[in-house]
């Protein structure tokens, strides 16, 4: 029972904290071995091996896995498939590109997602934002999922697994990179965070949104956006948490001027504390919330700032 | 050029969902069912290429029960030329799983010769966020997903992507596939008169068969169930109560 794990290349850098919560889970099906493909990645796959439950590390350097565009690494997943009963990667912007086309390759469908695994063929996942959780058996020979990280928690550091070279599968040449525009921060990643404060339509504006942040930083605290918030720009769009955003699952939540729509609520309901500040009593994100506020924010902010500075 | 956009007809984003009691999945009957909001946005992206004079002709395809129909009719309201719908269910419960959507869909490519496709990124019902990828990898095509700028250069299109950390911007051969997130366009409303005008535009009705692809689900679904309620909480009558419920209640501060 071999299972495939595809390390989370953001921008080229190797992301331990998504990539060892997905471990986390793919230890559970059975032997891991850990895909790590771009264009160097002989240190990333030096990290990968450090990872505890690792057995393999397979490290493919290609200029065309470069910027982790579909086709080239679809084509490299689907090539090595042969030998994996299981394909396994976090729910990343990266692997939701990649993993369905490596499914339809293999003709199997893709388990998007997953919550939680029951055995080797049946999963959990969300589905309506996370208004239900389904529970589905696969009958496909291999089974090609996406893990939702704030599930897992991240496998410990302690292995020293082993460093195998692979080859890139032919480039079809269909795509090419231009550009990417990264907002570079000194903040924690919004979806490892111990603590995140988000912002909503209530914040006003792009400026205003200022207050959020400096509240984040005195926190230590990654800053999320609702997608009123970043709809009207006063949040870039990697903010987002929410159904089609980021799921983020961290200590505290601190939600500010959200009126929580379902589809903001399926993205932080399993936070372990949620606060709720909003000067709408009756708004919806006061029903989930463990302590609640109802105060105007431009008031409230600040002093919960001085207070926790 | 022609463009094709896939449709979906799904609960409509604004009504509650309940699970059935007996664990069987989501109650849809007597439900508001409305287009895939993000299939609207792929509809809307067409129109506008249509607008600039990039695309001729904008042929939605919709698969799944019969009522399907109403969604094709809409996106025909919004300005779409011509419909197919496959019938590929007769129970409003039965999902047509992407790989099989994206099946037949290859299909109706292969027919129609579309030189894009756009699709919403995502249905909110089974929230896989698949069927673009999947037609994608079915046609050996480029695939350009979550797309927040489209613009056609050519035989290219360039398309700025929603990711983890910002934004990406790539060029993709066509014929392609650009899946659309939310901040591609702003839908239009279908007017009156368009809405009687896209009653006599022509809608094909096909079935899975016609098309020589097999439906049946690879997963079969065991149980849907609700998802753990939170408790309810408290709410606090200032910053300094909350400071000291978080540090001393919670311990998280």
């Amino acid at each position: 029972m071999a299972v495939l794990l595809l390390a989370e290349m953001t921008g080229g850098e190797f992301q331990q904290d998504a990539t060892a919560k997905a471990l986390t889970a793919a230890k559970q099906l059975g032997d891991v071995t850990v895909l790590v493909a771009g264009d160097d990645v002989a240190a990333a796959a030096g990290e990968a091996a450090k990872l505890d439950g690792v057995s393999k590390v397979l490290a493919v350097s290609d200029a065309s896995l470069a910027n982790y565009l579909a086709e080239p690494v679809a084509a490299l997943v689907a090539g090595l498939a042969g030998d994996y009963e299981h394909i396994v990667a976090p729910s990343t912007a990266n692997a939701k590109n990649v993993l369905p086309r490596v499914a339809a390759l293999l003709d199997v469908m893709v388990l998007s997602d997953v919550t939680g695994i029951v055995d080797g063929d049946t999963f959990e996942r969300p589905i309506y934002a996370g208004n239900a959780i389904q529970t589905v058996k696969s009958s496909d020979a291999k089974k090609v999922l996406t893990v939702r990280t704030a599930n897992f928690d991240a496998a410990a550091e302690g292995g020293s697994a082993s460093v195998e070279d692979g080859a890139a599968a032919a480039d079809p040449g269909l795509s090419s990179w231009v550009e990417d525009k990264v907002e570079e921060s000194d903040r924690p990643d919004l979806t490892s965070a111990k603590i995140v404060v988000s912002g909503g339509r209530g914040v006003g504006s792009e400026e205003n949104f200022a207050i959020i942040e400096k509240l984040a930083d005195v926190m230590g605290a990654a800053v999320g956006a609702s997608r009123a918030a970043v709809d009207s720009g006063y949040a870039p769009n990697d903010w987002q948490v929410g159904q089609t955003g980021k799921v983020v699952a961290p200590d505290l939540y601190v939600a500010v001027g959200i009126s929580g729509a379902i589809q903001h609520l399926a993205g932080m309901k399993d936070s372990k504390v949620i606060v709720a500040i909003n000067k709408d009593e009756e708004a919806p994100i006061f029903q989930v919330a463990d302590y609640g506020l109802v105060a105007d924010l431009f008031d409230a902010v600040p002093e919960l700032e001085k207070a926790v500075g | 050029m022609k463009v094709l956009v896939p449709v979906k007809r799904v609960i409509d984003y604004n009504v509650k969902v309940r699970v059935k009691a007996d664990g069987s999945g989501v109650d849809l009957a007597n439900v508001k069912m409305s287009m895939n909001p993000f299939d609207e946005i792929a509809v809307e992206e067409a129109i506008r290429l249509k607008e600039k004079g990039t695309v001729e002709e904008i042929v939605v395809v919709s698969i799944g029960v019969k009522q399907s129909q109403e969604t094709l009719r809409t996106a025909l309201a919004m300005g779409a030329d011509r419909a197919i719908l496959v019938n590929a269910a007769d129970d409003v419960h039965t999902d047509i799983e992407p790989l099989a959507v994206a099946k037949l869909l290859a299909k109706v490519v292969e027919e129609e010769q579309p030189g894009l496709v756009i699709a919403g990124k995502q249905a909110i019902d089974n929230d896989m966020n698949a069927t673009g990828q999947m037609l994608s990898a079915l046609l050996g095509w480029s695939q350009a997903t979550f797309a927040s700028e489209v613009a056609i250069e050519g035989d290219d299109a360039v398309v700025t992507r929603e990711v983890d950390g910002g934004l990406q911007t790539i060029k993709v051969k066509m014929p392609a596939i650009v899946t659309v997130d939310l901040r591609l366009n702003e839908p239009r409303y279908a007017s009156l008169p368009n809405i009687m005008k896209a009653k006599k535009k022509p809608l094909e009705e096909k079935t899975p068969a016609d098309y020589g692809v097999d439906v049946s689900p690879r997963l079969e679904v065991v149980k849907t169930s609700e998802p753990a309620e939170r408790a309810a909480g408290v709410m606090v009558g200032s910053v300094e109560e909350l400071v000291s419920k978080l540090k001393n209640e919670a311990g998280v501060i």
